[in-house]
């Protein structure tokens, strides 16, 4: 099979590669996939005071379309807010990394991966909202 | 490293490349100074010539595997001769019975055909193998029934190399009068072959897999008992009737070179693949997480399956890539499922999804052993850094334990 040359370019150089701590009140995880399905993402990413993402992690297990989609959604998301975060679509990283027709499972589960840390990020936040709530 | 030659070559139980003895001999064959009559003109010596060519080579392959040459049916390759044996002995004998017993771990060619059959209206029972990839004699006889007709039990598998006891297996069939077919597309050269002693009715061959071209491969086809089969493709009665179409020397002749020389130089070679196949293993075996796939010891020498855990196989393969390779993984096929072979002999999806197959045949060298060995560990390594399960196994999770959204 032939990759496209971004494809390999996040596989050769995958960016941000790595781990924040999924305690901190401050980042969300977002873990999709399965392996017995032959991929797993590990999303995360950090936002500041303001909401804005500053930082963005990712670890993945599976085919190279599926690391270089994780690699490129950690770059997408750096600097945006969760709305504008929650707006990126699979068919934006497959069209970027001209991922084949077999190979859109893997931004969907980029997508997917996403949605999973925007999630926990809001999980949390509602926690710590409701038990400063529950404090006063 | 200098004489190395990249990419390197490890995937000889996909194909091989023509020796080069035998690419002469092929060309021989082919043009007005060569022989390029027709095998089958019995009025010039044109075909004359021709006929003995392809007369000699039915013999060089007939010798390989203890049989006489005119047991040999020449056909386009393993594919067409499972299909023939499969189907032509079941049709031919289908008011002795439809039942068909075979194994999961049979190569396309061999279930494809037999998913044909029940589709015509035979039963097939598929076999689970042992996890080393062996046939359960027990479980195999207990599968025989009276109005079971043919047996179909692969020689060596293509993926995982194990080697199934003929022998045994042709005892059974023998003293139930059952037909014993054995798709042997991957021994010859590296197994020795005896269909008198291993009492096998029907064996498929082919040229590509031992140093011969592509195109080309044979029936074995039992005389004593004789074993009738219902051809499959018609036309001017060559081969007996049971396989209809000019002969193509030139490949025909190239498939004998090639058993020639495989029969030969067999002993040497597989005591040389060996000692690489073992070097192979070694260099792995410190790692961790690492899986043996298939039995080590009934095994032909060129083959090493290994699942590496936490690592997909063709991220894996990607970053091998100047080694020539394959992998059980969904991701390398259009079926998005992962090897079937690896599931039937109980590995589960993960590790399917993480196995390499490493074959080597006559051309491979110590030093590029070596270099797949540094490459690959290398490459296991760097995707391991990448893989959250290689971390969650590291924090002591046991995976199986966690509840993943499967999609």
């Amino acid at each position: 099979m032939a990759y496209s040359d971004k494809v390999l370019d996040h596989y050769e150089n995958p960016r941000n590669v790595g781990v924040l701590d999924k305690d901190d009140p401050n980042v969300g995880t977002g873990m999709v996939g399965a392996p017995a399905c032959g991929d797993v993402m590990r999303l995360q990413i950090k936002i500041n005071d303001d909401g804005i993402i500053e930082d963005a992690k990712f670890k993945t297990y599976g085919c190279g379309s599926a690391i270089a989609s994780s690699s490129l959604v950690t770059e997408m998301v750096k600097g945006k807010t969760l709305d504008e975060v929650g707006e990126i679509r699979n068919k934006h990283i497959a069209d970027e990394l001209a991922l084949p027709p077999v190979k859109i499972h893997c931004s969907v589960l980029a997508e997917d991966a996403i949605a999973a840390a925007i999630a926990d990020i809001k999980a949390k936040r509602a926690a710590r909202d409701g038990s400063e709530a529950v404090a006063s | 490293m200098s004489s190395l030659n990249i990419p390197i070559y490890m995937d000889y139980s996909a194909t091989t490349p023509v020796d080069e003895r035998v690419a002469a001999k092929m060309a021989e064959c082919l043009t007005k100074q060569g022989h390029f009559g027709n095998p089958a003109s019995r009025s010039h010596p044109f075909g004359w010539a021709a006929d003995e060519l392809v007369e000699q080579s039915r013999d060089n392959v007939a010798k390989l595997l203890g049989a006489n040459s005119k047991e040999i049916v020449w056909t386009s390759g393993a594919t067409e001769s499972d299909n023939l044996a499969i189907k032509g002995a079941a049709r031919f004998n289908v008011k002795k019975g439809k039942h068909i017993v075979t194994l999961k771990t049979e190569h396309k060619a061999v279930l494809d055909t037999c998913r044909q059959l029940e589709r015509e209206g035979f039963e097939v029972t598929y076999l689970d193998p042992l996890e080393n990839g062996l046939l359960d004699l027990d479980v195999f006889k207990a599968a025989l029934r009276d109005d079971t007709t043919v047996v179909s039990i692969m020689h060596v598998n293509n993926e995982i190399g194990v080697i199934q006891d003929l022998a045994a297996i042709g005892k059974i069939t023998r003293e139930r009068g059952i037909i014993f077919h054995v798709d042997a597309a991957q021994s010859p050269g590296k197994v020795a072959i005896d269909v008198e002693a291993m009492n096998v009715d029907l064996m498929s061959l082919c040229a590509h897999k031992v140093y011969g071209p592509k195109g080309i491969g044979a029936l074995y086809v039992r005389r004593k008992p004789r074993i009738r089969l219902e051809a499959q493709i018609h036309g001017g009665g060559h081969e007996r009737g049971m396989r209809s179409g000019t002969l193509a020397t030139h490949q025909i002749v190239g498939m004998g070179e090639a058993f020639r020389i495989a029969h030969e130089e067999m002993d040497a070679e597989n005591i040389r693949m060996g000692a690489l196949r073992d070097r192979l293993w070694n260099g792995f075996s410190d790692m961790e997480e690492i899986y043996l796939n298939g039995d080590l010891e009934q095994r032909i020498p060129g083959n090493l399956n290994v699942s590496f855990n936490f690592v997909e196989g063709e991220s894996l393969i990607m970053s091998m890539k100047d080694i020539a390779v394959s992998s059980g993984s969904a991701c390398t096929s259009a079926s998005l499922e992962p090897s079937y072979v690896l599931r039937a002999i109980g590995r589960n999806d993960e590790l399917a999804h993480s196995s390499i197959r490493f074959t080597i045949g006559r051309f491979t060298t110590e030093e590029e052993i070596d270099f797949t060995i540094a490459k690959t560990r290398e490459a296991v390594e760097k995707l391991r850094d990448l893989s959250p399960l290689w971390d969650m196994h590291n924090e002591g999770i046991d995976l199986a334990s966690v509840v993943w959204a499967s999609h």
